[in-house]
């Protein structure tokens, strides 16, 4: 092999930097690109929904304060994390997170599947002071988001930029965001039910107990809640007839 | 005569281009400071105008001092310097957050149930201080310092690369004050939000101008082999950052922004992103600082140019493709998972052709090891490059991730790279720079680099030890099932089993953060022109070129 051929590259610096645009090209194209269009990774899935506006807050909050960097939100098709968290996580179930919350590390356990698995009074006891329900757990208190009033006013907005990437919000749900937001702790309003009719499986009450405001805890507790909780697994088929 | 008028009538155009740069910095970041939309932005934007007003007001006193003459001959270090003790300083706080965080997973009440002290939010900031701080930092010094030595040829641009260094340093700032006020894209490595990002892509790209444009001017015919990985590091680290933060902001007046990409698409684009941080950010950038201070310190060819040019376009080629590999097992489809693994297994043979190149770099030296502690920390630093490139693979075949995947088993990984590999040779190249940019016969003291190269390795022992122990228990501990077929723990009894590798891990972090100190001890100490205590010990190459001449002589001399 004559290697002072390499010269072309080791003489010319605009050659060397395309030549390393290439190289370094090929990979992404060929792993990333595929997954906008295969069937696999686009199929949508009965009762997937984008978020409500409070749920949409509390996930927000998620992000904020960095929970996805010690609980993961993807349960791998291995026999001990079904047992454990529930069924296999679905491409589609994680179809309207910008971004992903898959995480990397399981500090605490995967939470893709928590919601319905304890009631509203553990999630705010545990998140003010986890050492209190679980004596053993190393995760940070939040008491603070029992105390910061959620901003339901601006919500409308998230949806317009969330609609811009793809999520499929109406004009109807971007005008009612901040009602849909309030009415979502409040089960006896009228506000409930047309909530209901736009975001099917939505969860109506009062999260954090404290009716006097809407709190950023009522907010993360109403996320938590739905986690999982929208694919029917009891009639859920992955070889089609569920596909819509 | 002609070309001192063109030089003249050059250096005004860039003063006043950078006038005007600084200008529109403070226009921007006043729109941002009345009109932001919430505390942060408001925030930043304040910050963006208090240092825009510094640098014009700054370029104005300038000008109105400056004799026109132009005094830019010889290499450009001032920005060089900037960058190497910035790489202490930020190295220093993301040690330090580190071993923070490192406590609180082994004593939880460290948290103080504060939001701007919660784990949640100082993590990043650990991450990124010591990635993009410290790395960021170490590779823009050995970079711009090894790109005019090896072209024979000063630096291009005039104000370019100041506003490289500083622009970087409050990127870092940005950065770091967001995520603890809670400002995060949630994107691991990538959590600045979008107008962050915005101003890196800038300072990034006057970055790549700066290098090209010093190749461009270069004496020597060949571009040295360190600028092939320095340029490969600039131009994919400029392609990630930009497909992988692609964002929508809900407010162009607000920080939030929602990702472009959502599910599984992201996950893989970010996954993309976040493995080639690692080899481009952590590997092939500090891989040319390898590949100019191993044979410079040893003064010694490098072992072999064959090697040098197949591991380059190996190593480029491959590791873009290993991203999959985060995702085993995951809702990604199985064949991108299989093609992850099977270039990350592929990818061990070009990485320990890097490793096979920098420690053979060592023929017919090797008693350097000894005498040399600069040497020996680089050399280690290689050798724990080879073992995190071998533990690696090994961590992307399915069935081993199937275990290690979400335990403390990949952060014992992450750490052996960073603290073995990208913390070490960074020391290493630092304690090689400062007397060659100070003008130092020597180090301030070589028994200080010899306790900074003990007390460091040992916590890095500590600290993968531990990792290891706790990552294989927790993951064998999930997917233990008793006689009845039930699952044996809990998860909180694992979580339980975690605390005593978390306490000899925060030990372990201690231990390397004092290495540090005593480092940046000695390199003020070095820097300020103290009498080195120990100079016949040190090798000839340990002073800078200019004072390099007579061999060092027996008694100690004072560094002029």
């Amino acid at each position: 092999m004559d290697w002072s051929k390499h010269k072309i590259f080791e003489t010319n610096s605009i050659l060397m930097l395309i030549g390393i645009l290439i190289v370094v090209s090929i990979g992404g194209i060929v792993e990333i690109a595929p997954l906008f269009w295969l069937s696999s990774t686009i199929e949508k899935v009965q009762g997937m929904r984008p978020y409500t506006p409070l749920e949409l807050r509390g996930r927000d909050i998620y992000v904020r304060e960095g929970c996805y960097l010690c609980h993961s939100q993807m349960i791998r098709s291995l026999r001990d994390e079904v047992e454990r968290y529930g069924h296999y996580s679905l491409a589609a179930e994680s179809m309207y997170d910008h971004p992903f919350q898959w995480g990397s590390k399981r500090t605490g356990p995967d939470l893709a599947r928590v919601g319905g698995k304890y009631s509203d009074e553990w999630h705010t006891l545990h998140l003010k002071n986890p050492r209190a329900v679980v004596p053993e757990s190393v995760m940070p208190g939040y008491s603070f988001l029992a105390r910061t009033p959620v901003e339901a006013e601006t919500i409308g907005d998230n949806l317009t930029a969330l609609r811009v990437v793809g999520d499929p919000y109406t004009d109807e749900m971007i005008m009612q965001a901040s009602a849909d937001l309030k009415a979502q702790v409040d089960p006896d309003s009228d506000g409930a039910e047309s909530l209901l009719k736009r975001y099917p499986k939505a969860q109506v009450r009062q999260f954090d107990g404290n009716p006097e405001f809407i709190s950023e805890m009522d907010a993360l507790v109403a996320y938590l809640q739905m986690l999982g909780t929208l694919v029917d697994f009891t009639s859920f088929d992955a070889s089609g007839p569920n596909l819509r | 005569m002609k070309t001192t008028t063109s030089k003249i009538a050059w250096n005004a155009f860039s003063d006043a281009m950078a006038l005007a740069g600084s200008v529109i910095g403070i226009i921007v970041g006043l729109v941002f400071a009345i009109g932001g939309r919430d505390e942060v932005i408001v925030f930043h934007g304040w910050l963006f105008v208090a240092v825009s007003t510094i640098v014009c007001l700054f370029l104005l006193a300038r000008t109105l001092e400056d004799d026109g003459q132009p005094g830019d001959t010889g290499y450009f270090d001032g920005p060089v310097r900037v960058a190497t003790l910035a790489t202490m300083f930020w190295g220093i706080i993301g040690f330090l957050v580190g071993d923070l965080i490192a406590w609180q997973l082994a004593f939880p009440v460290l948290n103080f149930d504060l939001p701007w002290t919660s784990f949640g939010r100082l993590r990043p900031v650990h991450t990124s201080a010591v990635i993009f701080a410290f790395g960021g930092n170490a590779l823009i010094a050995t970079s711009l310092y090894v790109v005019q030595r090896t072209c024979r040829a000063r630096l291009a641009g005039r104000w370019s690369p100041w506003f490289l260094v500083w622009g970087y340093q409050l990127f870092i700032v940005l950065a770091a004050s967001g995520y603890v006020l809670g400002v995060t894209q949630s994107k691991e490595y990538a959590e600045p939000e979008w107008y962050v990002d915005i101003w890196l892509t800038l300072v990034w790209v006057i970055y790549l101008l700066v290098f090209l444009g010093t190749l461009a001017k270069r004496k020597e015919p060949h571009i040295y082999v360190a600028n092939w990985f320095f340029l490969s590091f600039i131009v994919t680290v400029a392609m990630l950052h930009i497909v992988n933060n692609a964002a929508m902001p809900v407010s162009f007046l607000g920080a939030k922004s929602y990702g472009a990409f959502s599910g599984v698409q992201d996950a893989m684009t970010q996954w993309w992103y976040g493995h080639n941080a690692v080899g481009f950010f952590l590997t092939a950038g500090f891989l040319g600082m390898m590949y100019y201070f191993v044979p410079k310190r040893a003064e010694r060819p490098v072992y072999s140019y064959r090697l040098s040019i197949v591991h380059f376009w190996s190593l480029i080629f491959l590791y873009i493709w290993a991203g999959p590999h985060h995702l085993h097992y995951t809702a990604l489809p199985d064949w991108a998972q299989t093609l992850g693994m099977t270039f990350s297994i592929m990818l061990w043979m070009p990485s320990w052709g890097g490793m096979i190149n920098g420690l053979m770099t060592l023929s017919g030296a090797w008693d350097k090891l000894r005498t040399d502690p600069v040497i020996r920390m680089m050399i280690v630093s290689v050798a724990f490059y080879g073992m995190s490139t071998f533990e690696g693979p090994l961590m992307a075949i399915k069935a081993v991730n199937s275990l290690s995947h979400y335990t403390d088993w990949t952060i014992g990984h992450v750490h052996s790279g960073a603290l073995g590999w990208v913390g070490f040779v960074s020391f290493g190249a630092v304690y090689c720079m400062v007397p060659w940019l100070w003008g130092r016969k020597g180090l301030y003291s070589m028994k200080l680099v010899e306790w900074h190269f003990w007390v460091s390795t040992l916590g890095i022992l500590l600290y993968i030890t531990s990792m290891w122990v706790s990552g294989i228990l927790q993951g064998l501990m999930w997917r233990a099932y008793d006689s009845l077929g039930f699952l044996e723990y809990s998860f909180v009894e694992t979580v339980e089993a975690m605390h005593p590798f978390y306490f000899i891990r925060a030990v372990g972090g201690l231990m390397f953060l004092t290495g540090a100190l005593l480092m940046a001890w000695n390199i003020w100490r070095t820097i300020r022109g103290d009498v080195p205590e120990n100079l016949t010990d040190q090798p000839r190459i340990a002073a800078a070129p200019e004072l390099r001449e007579s061999p060092a002589a027996a008694s100690p001399v004072a560094a002029e």
